[in-house]
């Protein structure tokens, strides 16, 4: 997994509330069986009317660029499909901000080198609207101080410390399993249930 | 310190905590399928390492598989893949796995509880969030992403923080054509689609008490949908006699053993949650969605809710072809589907036959009715609901998960609505621009015969002077 720490770019807004995972990537998508070309289908059906893109898609719409997703509350519901996280990553984002995640959606993201920022409701709704007064609005992310910040505002956000640990070194927790599995033995010879 | 039946399993799987971090913690069951798992297998081949136990995993290929002549090869070839290379990793790796033309196969969620492989006091995983159905036996139960089947797959264990705890208490009776998909309809539609993200929850109360297995399944399945991590029940005598029922679960001696161990498994009198909440039996009727996410739903006999000022609901709404303030029942129906992991099992297939006994399907509805497995599918037929079926003009199909994801050829076409008894509502779930309602399979049934969204007697009845009211 690649390395996150700063992330500095304008940002693409979907103020959509309970986005959930069918919407960021259809099932009739799920047939391939490998990890990459998601991205091609991100928000397929709103993106595109049969094969012709939506202009009324904020994907579609060349006012808007960047590498940050600025979504709506609860974002990520619904499916367990690690199939979105992977589409949003390959479309070319290495963060949303919203102010609430969908549990799994939100580890799945972490999984992937795609940073989670949960935010305040009234933070995202001031960051919302400076993007689309101004879509070059720069947003500055720090993994490293938990701080997002725009114009003269910014915002602490948290995150579990493991999960942190992890995308600032690029190390996944596959690993850590991998190097508990004599503990893992004992445990289950000592089971007594 | 007292705890609830959630803290005691989490306590007894922990196999050791990071400090200031996550938790190993071990994972009894795998259950795994053809659309989440081929990258998981990839990943640990990649890195040249073995499934670490294959004793402790099931498969099965229910998602993207074909509800007709299953004994025909699959004609999508990208489907075709998946299921083949579900088999061959199966097979590499000897892990058990009920592949179509098994008498065994069947959605994931159905055949892991019916053939006694999920069992109380157990931690259980999936690629697929309604694992969570199987908390019904008092299990920490939830689904999983590619990355996670790939770490149970090689250390049959997840790195994890402990959830909150959240208790929610249902009492007394249900009403006559209420059952136990709209109890859990009715809780999602008070929390919301989110309001229990970041807790695991506790059903508790003499109404899934009183409520048999399957229907606590039903429940369990859709705690998702609230944002729930997974929901549990304790286990009783109820799943002790269902578990003595199966063919796989312990039996004898053995049962008995386990048994004490499993009644120890309860919430302890004054454990205390993060949150709880309280609902009478008496005030739910049966339930309807109107929107794009299960927590937006209604009394079946109450009206779509007009805030100007929502511009979600504006939106669903827009997406749903109805108007704000309308009543939903006596509205025209194309299509009705009876299946999924939520309402697939013999009690749904009796509960619809019983309805449509000596009745007929609308001429103009088309229904779909999906058993959960193989095994449900015989006992239907051993119980002649096929030809109850047949005789009311609608087919009964073969196992799989169908028109609730549509991953296969059971789509329903763009603009149609459905009433549906599977678990999710949103923009283009069962078929490109398709329109879905949720509800129980009563309603669902009633609806095939109507042709138009109706639902139990009892409640059409007890709801009389509303109805009358309402269409003045
Ligand atoms: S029936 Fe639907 S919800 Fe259940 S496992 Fe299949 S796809 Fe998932």
């Amino acid at each position: 997994m690649e390395k996150i720490n700063k992330i500095q770019s304008s940002g693409v807004p979907l103020p959509i509330e309970h986005v959930d995972t069918d919407q960021i990537i259809p099932a009739r998508f799920l047939k391939s069986t490998s990890k990459e070309g998601f991205g091609e289908n991100l928000f397929r059906d709103w993106r595109y009317n049969g094969s012709n893109a939506n202009p009324d898609f904020v994907l579609n719409d060349s006012k808007y660029s960047g590498n940050i997703l600025v979504a709506g509350h609860n974002f990520g519901c619904g499916s367990s499909r690690e199939h979105a996280a992977w589409a949003i990553h390959d479309y070319g984002f290495r963060a949303v901000v919203s102010s609430e995640f969908a549990d799994i959606f939100k580890g799945n993201a972490m999984n992937n080198g795609l940073l989670p920022i949960e935010v305040s409701s009234a933070f995202l709704q001031e960051l919302t609207e400076a993007i689309i007064t101004n879509p070059s609005t720069s947003i500055s992310i720090s993994l490293e101080d938990q701080t997002i910040a725009f114009d003269d505002k910014d915002y602490q956000f948290d995150i579990d410390g493991f999960k942190k640990k992890c995308l600032l070194e690029g190390k996944v927790e596959f690993d850590y399993l991998i190097d508990m599995r004599d503990t893992i033995k004992e445990y289950e010879q000592n089971r007594t249930f | 310190m007292k705890k609830t039946l959630f803290d005691k399993l989490w306590d007894m799987h922990v196999v050791k905590t990071f400090d200031n971090g996550p938790s190993v913690f071990y994972i009894d069951r795998h259950y795994i399928h053809e659309v989440t798992s081929p990258q998981a297998f990839k990943g640990l081949e990649d890195k040249g390492l073995e499934v670490f136990r294959p004793n402790q995993i099931i498969a099965t290929a229910d998602h993207n598989v074909p509800t007709l002549n299953q004994e025909l090869p699959i004609k999508d070839p990208l489907s075709a893949t998946q299921v083949s290379m579900l088999t061959d990793n199966c097979n590499k790796h000897g892990i058990k796995y009920y592949p179509l033309g098994s008498e065994y196969q069947g959605i994931v969620h159905v055949i892991g509880p019916e053939l006694g492989f999920t069992l109380p006091g157990m931690t259980i995983v999936c690629g697929d969030s309604h694992t969570s159905t199987h908390g019904a036996f008092g299990c920490i139960a939830f689904g999983i992403g590619t990355s996670q089947v790939e770490q149970v797959l090689a250390s049959q264990c997840l790195l994890l923080s402990k959830p909150k705890r959240m208790r929610i208490k249902v009492d007394g009776k249900l009403k006559q054509g209420v059952l136990s998909k709209d109890v859990i309809l009715h809780i999602i539609a008070k929390l919301g689609t989110g309001g229990a993200t970041g807790y695991f929850v506790e059903y508790a109360g003499t109404t899934f008490e009183a409520m048999s297995m399957e229907e606590r399944m039903t429940v369990c399945n859709m705690s998702i949908e609230m944002g729930a991590r997974g929901g549990l029940i304790a286990p009783d005598q109820t799943t002790f006699d269902y578990i003595a029922s199966t063919l796989y679960g312990p039996k004898g001696a053995e049962l008995e053993d386990k048994v004490k161990h499993w009644s120890s498994l309860k919430t302890d009198s004054d454990a205390v949650f993060d949150k709880e909440i309280h609902i009478e039996a008496a005030t739910i009727e049966p339930m309807i969605t109107y929107g794009t996410n299960p927590g937006m739903g209604i009394n079946i006999f109450d009206q779509i809710p007009s805030d100007s000022q929502d511009n979600e609901l504006a939106k669903s709404l827009n997406y749903m072809g109805l108007k704000p303030g309308e009543s939903l029942l006596g509205k025209s129906v194309d299509y009705v589907f009876i299946g999924s992991c939520t309402n697939s099992r013999i009690e749904d297939l009796r509960i619809a036959a019983e309805y449509v006994k000596g009745k007929q399907k609308a001429a103009d509805v088309t229904c779909w009715i999906v058993p959960g497995s193989k095994l449900v599918e015989k006992q239907a037929i051993a119980e002649g609901l096929d030809k109850i079926f047949q005789e009311a003009g609608i087919k009964m199909r073969q196992p799989g998960c169908s028109a609730c994801l549509a991953m296969n050829d059971d789509k329903i076409p763009e603009g149609k609505l459905c009433i549906s008894t599977s678990n999710r509502n949103f923009e283009g779930r069962q078929g490109q621009g398709a329109r879905t309602i949720l509800a129980s399979p009563l309603t669902a049934i009633a609806a095939a015969v109507h042709g138009k969204i109706w639902t139990a007697d009892a409640a059409i009845e007890r709801n009389q002077s509303k109805i009358e009211s309402q269409s003045r």
